[in-house]
């Protein structure tokens, strides 16, 4: 509980890196989202949590455009990355996503070798001068998705043969290898077993140093571990959105409590 | 009774079978249908089966069997003197068939005669005359061997055919009353169809698979017949192929053929493989759902035009076309409009749709997740195909891309309209070439004797065909199935 409150007096000094106005996405003519304002800090785990279909997926895959690939999907509002409207004419979805990484909910590896899958992204975007500064950005990548002691000896297998767990630590250390400022993952645990989960929980706790980190979840266990700031969604609108411990504790709304105490779900 | 009337008579007795049955079924408990283990229907169903199916199979089998038992019994009737090998005891043996044949014409027309047909013999009947009334035309008078034949054909196939009529309509029959006989409530109707529909499934697998097995069969011993009368070393080594029409041909080498065949398979594919791959990318990767429906359909129209249509389009528009440019009047490395390049070209675009639809299924098999996983980390949408789709469904792209080659080492009519007949080894695209599927329609076609090597040699160049293509083939669908065990 010591530790909580450091956190929060933490917090008041921290800066807004996204901040959500008035955010509507319709999916052909259903209304997904209704009406969202949140703004998300720096250097912060932020949680969305809610039930089945409340739109908290939906509306993490604004934040880096990646509802841009589906046909239907309409986005309005105003989404503000440090302050420049990441929907603005102008801005390049391509080069904002590299800014704003993702992780999926069911591992992804591509079918390559474990050095390749880390190495996509800088390759992409040139952010190695040459081999052995490529072969830094891989190792310090794989450091930090708390893998690399496990692949050390077999970056050149394919990525696929790890397992599960491995497999989403792979796709967190290929995440962090293209240096984004925001990374957002879409429920990375829901196809881990709980030893996995543990090690993906503790590895999101400590990439909170260098980003600033959106996690969507189906358990409120989760978030109460790994957040600090939770919001929660409901049929499209955001009920809720606070610190996590008061949140969890003294919920102002009473569908969250209803949500948090098991009551509607 | 003939095969057909027997046929309807089986099919009848079913019909009649199917009502007594479920009505059997349904009296046996009093016409109430939940105490029955089936549907009333099944019932009838199974005395149906075991009617016509046992009946029909004895039927088939007959029909089939009949016609060469009655063939080696009637031709020891011939003297061994009068043929001199097996041919000539074929000949000899389609005549006594239709003189046969032209005698039944004459009972069933009822043509009185002086004499009756059993009497008649070559002193006493003009047979060839009375034949030519009923419309049998014989190509020349008939002898008493070929008349006793015949006469012995005739009785033994009515014979036959009497023998069928009773047997099979007793396995009728006895199908039939069995079937009525264990018609109960506590009958399994139900499962008792189920078997006799996997045994209809099987049937048809077994047909599918015994015919290719005859075909290969056939290919391997005309084959080997043409081995024994030109040494293989020559057909497989050979450098010329010139086939002299009649006889005694010494260059029947397959060099120049396949070498045809492959120049332009390589042509065609490298036409279609790169045009069919971006189709298939743009259409599944690019394309708005709008203009995919619209467009892939467009695409795979291509595939529905017959091959022949493909050979036109390579005789009158792109031939004159590439001599336009290629011809005396331009580079001059051009004779005539039928070259490699006029037949692959045209064969390339007929293999486009072959491979932008599989490749296009391919594509669409690539789980969105990897995109994701690509776009995610910010890489546009070509970075992520080249990189990471592409590579994900290469082993299955591959495996299409072998399909159509095996297709193009197939193709005949677009390579005789488009390529010319003349077998030659050369480097030069722009010369006529021919390939190994030409060749072996212009060695059949012909009015060489069927069992000289000029005719037989195209067994072996089917042959030869048939293990290219069945090597393409293992490779291209393991290739595929490594690719499948990818994502289950």
């Amino acid at each position: 509980m010591n530790d909580m409150t450091k956190t929060e007096k933490a917090l008041e000094m921290k800066t807004s890196k996204i901040s959500a106005k008035n955010v509507q996405v319709h999916y052909a003519d259903t209304h997904a989202i209704k009406d969202v304002n949140v703004e998300i800090e720096d250097k912060t785990v932020t949680a969305f949590i809610g039930p089945s279909g409340c739109g908290k997926s939906t509306f993490l895959r604004c934040l880096n455009r990646m509802n841009d690939t589906i046909d239907i999907c309409r986005v309005t509002g105003d989404i503000l990355l440090d302050g420049e409207d990441i929907y603005d004419r102008r801005v390049d979805p391509v080069q904002l996503r590299a800014k704003v990484g993702m992780v999926f909910q069911k591992p992804n590896p591509f079918p390559k070798s474990i050095y390749d899958n880390v190495a996509y992204g800088p390759r992409i975007h040139g952010l190695a001068r040459n081999k052995a500064d490529l072969d830094d950005i891989v190792e310090k990548s794989l450091r930090r998705g708390a893998i690399w002691n496990e692949v050390k000896d077999r970056l050149h297998a394919p990525g696929t043969g790890l397992s599960g767990g491995q497999q989403q630590r792979l796709c967190i250390a290929r995440a962090v290898a293209t240096e984004p400022e925001v990374l957002l993952m879409d429920e990375p645990c829901s196809a881990l077993d709980p030893i996995a989960t543990a090690q993906v929980e503790e590895l999101i706790d400590e990439l909170r140093e260098n980003f600033s980190v959106v996690i969507v979840t189906h358990s409120m266990q989760q978030a109460a571990r790994v957040s600090q700031k939770t919001a929660f969604f409901h049929m499209g609108n955001l009920v809720e959105y606070d610190d996590t411990t008061k949140i969890f504790t003294n919920p102002e709304d009473p569908r969250t409590e209803s949500y948090i105490t098991g009551r509607i779900g | 009774m003939s095969a057909s009337l027997l046929l309807l008579i089986i099919l009848a007795l079913a019909a009649v079978g199917f009502v007594i049955g479920r009505g059997r079924a349904l009296r046996s408990v009093q016409g109430d249908r939940r105490r029955l283990h089936s549907l009333p229907n099944y019932y009838g169903f199974n005395v149906a089966m075991l009617a016509f199916v046992p009946a029909v199979l004895v039927l088939a089998l007959w029909v089939v069997v009949q016609p060469m038992v009655v063939n080696s019994a009637v031709s020891g009737l011939i003297p061994h003197d009068s043929y001199a090998d097996a041919g000539a005891l074929n000949l000899i043996m389609s005549d006594v068939k239709r003189v046969a044949h032209g005698l039944d014409a004459v009972a069933a027309q009822g043509i009185v005669q002086k004499i009756p047909l059993s009497e008649m013999n070559v002193g006493n009947t003009d047979i060839r005359g009375l034949l030519g009334s009923v419309g049998v035309a014989l190509g020349s008078d008939v002898t008493q061997d070929v008349l006793n034949a015949a006469q012995e054909f005739r009785a033994k196939s009515a014979q036959g055919a009497l023998w069928m009529s009773i047997i099979v309509l007793v396995v009728a029959l006895a199908g039939f009353f069995a079937a009525i006989r264990m018609t109960n409530g506590d009958l399994r109707a139900r499962n008792l169809v189920e078997h006799g529909i996997k045994a209809v499934l099987i049937g048809a697998a077994m047909i599918a698979v015994l015919t290719t097995l005859g075909i290969i069969l056939s290919l391997i011993f005309n084959t080997i017949s043409f081995f024994g009368m030109f040494p293989m070393a020559d057909f497989l080594f050979g450098m010329t192929w010139s086939p002299e029409g009649r006889g005694g041909s010494e260059h029947l080498g397959i060099l120049p053929l396949l070498w045809g065949t492959i120049y332009i398979s390589i042509v065609a594919l490298s036409v279609a493989v790169p045009i069919g791959l971006f189709a298939a990318v743009y259409l599944s990767e690019y394309a708005s759902r709008t203009t995919r429906a619209f467009a892939k359909p467009l695409l795979e129209v291509l595939a529905g035009i017959p091959t022949i249509v493909y050979g036109l389009f390579a005789l009158t528009v792109v031939g004159p076309m590439l001599v336009g440019f290629f011809g005396a009047d331009g580079l001059n490395w051009m004779q005539g409009a039928r070259s490699v390049m006029t037949a692959g070209l045209v064969m390339g675009i007929m293999l486009i749709p072959f491979v932008s639809s599989l490749s296009d299924d391919i594509i669409n098999a690539v789980p969105q997740s990897m995109r994701d996983g690509s776009y995610g980390l910010g890489a546009t949408q070509s970075e992520t195909v080249r990189q990471v789709v592409l590579p994900a469904a290469l082993p299955g792209i591959v495996g299409a891309i072998l399909l159509a080659a095996s297709r193009a080492i197939g193709e005949t009519m677009i390579v005789v309209m488009g390529a010319g007949a003349a077998a030659r080894l050369s480097m030069n695209p722009f010369e006529a070439m021919t390939t190994v599927t030409a060749k072996i329609v212009s060695q059949l076609t012909g009015d060489a004797d069927f069992a000289s090597p000029e005719a037989l040699v195209a067994f072996a160049l089917g042959m030869t065909l048939f293990i290219l293509t069945l090597g393409l083939n293992v490779v291209a669908l393991m290739i595929v199935r490594k690719y499948r065990e990818q994502y289950e």
